[in-house]
């Protein structure tokens, strides 16, 4: 009990951290930082409940992110609802198409499974590319309107993005660390740990697989709206590609699968890291800052298998005798 | 029109076929998901093309040096990077190959600029085969033999040879190989390393009539992992099967669908597929 108190102050602590970081700066590339960090570690907390609470690997939840993108996006854009409005929608359509497409995956296992997913993933890429109602391939410019929180468009400055996505990143916290602590969860991580032994104790697998790939697919879908309406364009190829998949699921590895802090540590190296080298070394558009990430990602691989967050518990656990044992 | 449209898919196929079996074998004797595969196809392209413009030889003759050199950087990639992630929890291994994949293409770019290159004149090009109203070009027609040759080169060393059975034995149970006696870091460095000499035979057959680019790997490890999937993880035969299969859906899924859909036919089969076999085609 006193672990779980100990955890949910840090928790607090973390929050506060964020939450007062871009008020010390004024610098706009800052605040542009952490926003996307905010919306990649959102990200990697959703992908982290089916995949590291329910060891079901997704390698297509950039198709949720762009689900949530286009369906704000496209009410504001031929029917003028509010974004808001429009977050909600995706919230329901992804949720739905989570459902749809998930239940006859979850009879894959492993591997089979993830390929599964990035397969949905580009057959939804595909289909928006050629789908002339959306724009297909040309992508939307989100039409600019006077700045409002119903519009949810700021021109002055970014910290309204800022609050929204440090709302939205709380919510998907608690509810990673709600599910983690319920009897879901450990019915999540009893299926991640042996499908087979799950099934015989009686859970039934496909449900609570089904229902962590619903909630984890609401949760991205809201990341994608705030995402459109901060970049204020978005296409097929922005926020359907494997890329972006592929960066939540490295985030959160490299931070440490199967706890909620992993995903928020790798965000925290990972965004800044490629924002800023795009920044100081992308100008060129040689691909410097990408060979350097790349590079980095290698090295921290070799040299720090377990995750940073396997780093942090072996120091704390040498001091201290404390979390000996990983629950990754 | 439909008789040249299959025969083109089946050709392109077993190209796809060659890219799976050097990844199946990765995935299946050591688990590991390897990211990076598409882009040494692609090194094994850009040597080519550097030894056809500098040197001025022929994509068909430097296919052993590209095969070589790919197979070498493999080997080395094992032994620098995958060595220190093959025992790793979870995905780890696959972050590492992610950002060697990154590294390659970005250098590439860096080094050699993203435009297309092409190969205009080799021994195989504008040469056409007709065959009962079909057309076939020859620098297809031989990437197509060329890929079956190494694809059964493959399967028959690892069936026949005595190294090839101690990769099998290592795929199967790591440890009980080891009490045998089979030095599994060797087995390791020797399937990565063969694994890349299939890119490379690919990559230097593919250099013939496709365009040269940093990103010119990707779409077939896409495929390639679909492939591998399809067939079985670590099943070679599957592979092979798998990759004809995906050429043979992609092609016709563009003739029916129109070009713009022939992907999104191919991920739908094989979701279709495992539907059925929920371990692949060839799954136990």
């Amino acid at each position: 009990m006193d672990v779980k108190k100990l955890k949910f102050d840090a928790l607090v602590y973390i929050f506060a951290v964020i939450f007062i970081l871009p008020f010390l700066s004024s610098n706009a590339n800052f605040h542009h930082v952490m926003i996307i960090f905010l919306i990649y570690a959102g990200l990697g907390e959703a992908w982290n409940i089916i995949t590291g609470f329910g060891g079901q690997t997704s390698f297509g939840h950039a198709a949720f992110f762009g689900i949530g993108a286009y369906s704000s996006t496209i009410l504001f854009y031929k029917f003028g609802v509010s974004p808001w409005l429009g977050m909600l929608v995706g919230i329901i359509i992804s949720t739905v198409i989570s459902a749809i497409v998930s239940y006859p995956c979850f009879r894959l296992k492993g591997h089979y499974f993830a390929i599964a997913t990035l397969a949905v993933a580009e057959i939804i890429k595909q289909i928006f590319i050629s789908w002339d109602y959306v724009e297909g391939a040309t992508g939307i410019s989100i039409p600019i309107v006077e700045e409002s929180l119903a519009a949810m468009q700021f021109h002055s400055s970014k910290m309204p993005y800022f609050l929204i996505a440090f709302g939205l990143f709380i919510i998907t916290v608690l509810t990673a660390r709600y599910i983690e602590n319920s009897r879901m969860g450990y019915y999540l991580k009893a299926i991640r740990e042996s499908h087979e032994a799950a099934e015989a104790l009686g859970i039934n697998t496909t449900r609570y697989k089904l229902y962590a790939m619903m909630v984890s697919a609401a949760l991205s879908a809201t990341f994608g709206t705030l995402y459109a309406q901060y970049i204020l364009y978005i296409d097929p190829f922005m926020v359907f590609t494997m890329e972006v998949s592929m960066k939540i699921v490295l985030l959160s590895v490299l931070g440490g699968l199967g706890n909620i802090y992993g995903p928020l540590i790798g965000a925290a190296i990972l965004i800044p890291l490629s924002e800023y080298t795009r920044v100081y070394l992308g100008g060129t558009g040689k691909g410097v800052d990408l060979i350097i990430f790349g590079a980095l990602i290698i090295l921290v691989a070799c040299f720090e298998p377990n995750g940073i967050l396997g780093l942090l518990k072996k120091g704390v656990g040498k001091r201290r005798g404390l979390y000996a044992r990983t629950d990754a | 029109m439909l008789l040249q449209v299959i025969f083109s898919g089946i050709l392109v196929g077993f190209v796809y076929s060659l890219v799976a079996v050097g990844l199946t074998l990765i995935w299946g004797v050591m688990d590991v998901i390897n990211f990076a595969h598409g882009d040494f196809l692609t090194i094994s392209m850009y040597t080519v093309f550097w030894l056809y413009t500098l040197l001025k030889l022929d994509p068909l003759v430097s296919l052993p040096v590209a095969t070589g050199l790919v197979f070498l950087l493999s080997f080395l990639t094992y032994k620098l990077i995958i060595k220190r992630v093959i025992n790793a929890p979870g995905l780890t291994a696959l972050l590492a190959t992610f950002g060697l994949s990154l590294f390659i293409r970005n250098l590439a770019q860096y080094l050699w600029t993203p435009n297309y290159r092409f190969i205009p004149t080799s021994l195989v090009a504008d040469k056409k085969l007709e065959l009962a109203g079909v057309i076939i070009g020859m620098p297809q027609l031989v990437a197509a033999v060329g890929s079956i040759i190494m694809t059964v080169a493959v399967f028959y060393f690892l069936k026949y040879t005595k190294t090839g059975r101690a990769i099998q034995a290592t795929s199967l149970d790591r440890d009980t190989a080891k009490l045998m006696g089979v030095n599994t870091e060797k087995i390791y460095a020797l399937t990565f390393g063969i694994s890349g000499a299939c890119v490379g035979v690919a990559g230097a057959l593919l250099a013939t009539f496709f365009p040269i680019y940093p990103e010119s790997g990707a779409l077939y490890s896409l495929l390639a992992f679909v492939i591998v999937a399809l067939g079985g993880f670590g099943n070679i035969a599957g592979a092979l099967y798998g990759g004809v299969l995906i050429g043979l859906s992609e092609a016709l899924g563009g003739y029916f669908l129109g070009t713009q859909f022939k992907y999104a036919v191919v991920f739908l089969i094989y979701l279709l597929v495992l539907q059925f076999k929920p371990k692949g085609l060839f799954g136990w």
